[in-house]
């Protein structure tokens, strides 16, 4: 089933030799290497690991933002990173103490990181520090809360619609003005 | 062609009021920022959608338009947005699946699989031979479903009506191979942790046979409709055009990427389900074009027939599941005389099975490209973290760069020729 098994050394030891105090964690799980970076060295590591001769990671697949609550530090965002012509991924995990306090976007490492920063805002309220375009993707403009956090109700909520509008508005204190 | 001029008449409507609030043309440009700016006062700011055919499903584009020339334009997504990430973190790992199938809707069992593997993976188990090459089977026939969905749908947005007509007809074929094995056309939910949910019917190899026979002659009739017809050639020639450069940057996957030139194909970057022992090419365009993106597509229409081939006649007999029951429910026979069949049954459809703690990403080629399915479990028998990396969703990120300077007319070609699923993007 390891059939994303990574270079096993080639990355961690690459990254820690250009950035001895950048990692605080490697995790090898299932074929799988994630390297636990601080937040402030994310972008340098980024435009290292896309420019390196023989890394390349060309590609960013995903970002993924995690809720660990009740842990500390409670977010993490994961950024999946592939490199095209080694076909060799490393998933890059950086942990955020506090979610208006984010980590710097990576749009200018690659374009498409702008998009899905917009994506993990939305739902899970990760701010990336650079990216003005932060909207509202998939929810109504006027939602309040990111629903994806562990502290956001699933459900057993009444449904607001316009004939019951005033009676839910009155006990729900953002849909007010 | 459009609905909903840009006359910013529409006033912001309070909270309360019976009709649905919408945003005014100047909140929108506000909104979206530096990704929508007038850049002249003669310009136009349209509505495309959210309930037009040639959007594929709710798709609203805000396109800012120059004449008939496109300047500028930004996708408003979220309209079929359900929160199934959400949703499965409250269900069991099984239960979650069927959740799957309904996020890209034209290739459900592609979504099942990138879930189940993942789930596998986290597991550490890994499913008996005749279950992966099955699940090759109906993979590769999901993919030639999915194609021909976007080909008759693609086809019909450049006028070329008949194609449509075509496609579907076969699908329909295919449709029934699905519910032979399932019990359902679309939503199969067919593969599940440690196997299959129950070996396939004794009539499913001849029917696949028969679609191996007569499908290649079908493929030959559509490409007779457009391959060489002047008025395809013209909408989609040169039009929509990216390089591979930027098709990577914009994290375009699938033949969309592929058009452009771009060799990677995770069956062969990454195999899974034995695809490394299977001989099959992947198709490349140069140009990446809308032609381009078309070719690609129709060659590997051709590729997957020959792959579903090769598969069937190395179809190896044997369990289609695990031999575990803490993963797969025992069968039925076993409950009336096993105590510990009745126990596992129990406990498999009340609390489900237990994952360990750990993160795992499982990438596979969906028909649309790369799917991704990103898990973290926390040692209970649900989800602490589901996410998926639909395709669709980031292929749209580039009609933005797609778009550019074309006619509205093309616009529409080229939201066609990255073939987006809306249900997997607002998921």
């Amino acid at each position: 089933m390891n059939d994303t098994t990574p270079d096993p050394d080639a990355f961690y030891s690459k990254v820690n030799q250009a950035f001895p105090e950048a990692i605080e964690d490697v995790i090898d799980f299932r074929g799988e290497r994630t390297l636990v970076i601080r937040q402030e060295f994310l972008r340098e590591i980024c435009l290292f690991l896309r420019d390196d001769e023989d890394l390349l990671c060309n590609f960013l697949e995903d970002i993924v933002a995690d809720d660990m609550l009740p842990e500390y530090p409670r977010f993490a965002v994961n950024y999946h990173v592939y490199s095209i012509p080694n076909k060799q991924q490393l998933r890059l995990r950086v942990p955020v103490d506090d979610p208006d306090d984010g980590p710097e976007t990576v749009a200018s490492v690659w374009p498409i990181a702008s998009w899905l920063e917009m994506e993990v805002w939305d739902l899970m309220g990760i701010t990336f520090k650079g990216n003005d375009q932060l909207r509202r993707l998939f929810l109504p403009e006027d939602w309040q809360g990111h629903p994806l956090r562990k502290d956001y109700p699933l459900g057993y909520e009444e449904v607001q619609f316009s004939f019951n509008w005033e009676v839910i508005d009155a006990k729900k204190p953002y849909a007010k003005d | 062609m459009t609905d909903g001029a840009g006359t910013g008449e529409n006033d912001k409507l309070t909270p309360g009021s019976d009709i649905v609030q919408e945003l005014t043309i100047e909140e929108l440009r506000a909104k979206y920022g530096s990704g929508l700016t007038i850049s002249s006062e003669d310009n136009m700011l349209l509505s495309m959608g959210p309930q037009h055919p040639s959007t594929h499903g709710v798709l609203r584009l805000l396109v800012e338009l120059d004449g008939e020339t496109v300047v500028n334009l930004a996708p408003d997504i979220g309209f079929l947005h359900t929160g199934i990430e959400k949703t499965m973190e409250s269900k069991t790992y099984t239960k979650a699946l069927v959740m799957t199938d309904r996020m890209d809707y034209l290739a459900p069992l592609s979504n099942n699989l990138g879930y189940i593997m993942a789930v596998e993976k986290l597991l550490d188990v890994e499913p008996p031979p005749r279950a992966q090459v099955i699940r090759l089977i109906l993979t590769e026939l999901t993919r030639i479903a999915s194609h021909l969905v976007w080909l008759g749908t693609h086809a019909l947005d450049i006028a070329a009506m008949t194609v449509f007509l075509y496609t579907f007809r076969e699908r329909e074929y295919l449709l029934d191979i699905f519910e032979m094995c399932a019990g359902q056309r679309m939503m199969a939910s067919y593969f599940r942790p440690g196997g299959l949910w129950r070996d396939v019917p004794e009539e499913f190899e001849p029917a696949v046979r028969k679609f191996l026979e007569f499908f290649p002659a079908k493929i030959a009739d559509y490409e007779a409709l457009l391959t060489r017809n002047p008025i395809f050639l013209d909408r989609t020639k040169g039009i929509g055009s990216i390089s591979a450069e930027d098709a990577i940057a914009w994290g375009l996957t699938g033949p969309s990427l592929r058009g452009s030139g771009v060799d990677w194909d995770i069956r062969k970057a990454t195999p899974y389900l034995g695809y490394e022992e299977y001989d099959f090419n992947v198709p490349l365009g140069s140009t990446g074009d809308i032609y381009d993106r078309y070719w690609c597509r129709m060659l590997e229409m051709r590729e997957s027939l020959s792959l579903v081939e090769q598969a069937l006649n190395r179809l190896p007999d044997g369990p289609v599941t695990i031999d575990d029951w803490k993963i797969v429910p025992p069968p039925r026979s076993e409950l009336g005389r096993s105590m510990e069949a009745v126990i596992h049954h129990f406990k498999i459809w009340t609390e489900g099975f237990r994952a360990p703690e750990g993160s795992v990403f499982q990438r596979i080629e969906s028909p649309r490209g790369e799917f991704g399915c990103y898990l973290r479990g926390d040692g209970t028998s649900k989800p602490a973290r589901v996410h998926f990396r639909t395709p669709s969703f980031v292929n749209l990120a580039s009609l933005p760069i797609l778009g550019k300077d074309v006619f509205v007319a093309d616009l529409v070609a080229i939201i066609g020729s990255i073939d987006i699923v809306l249900g997997e993007i607002d998921r």
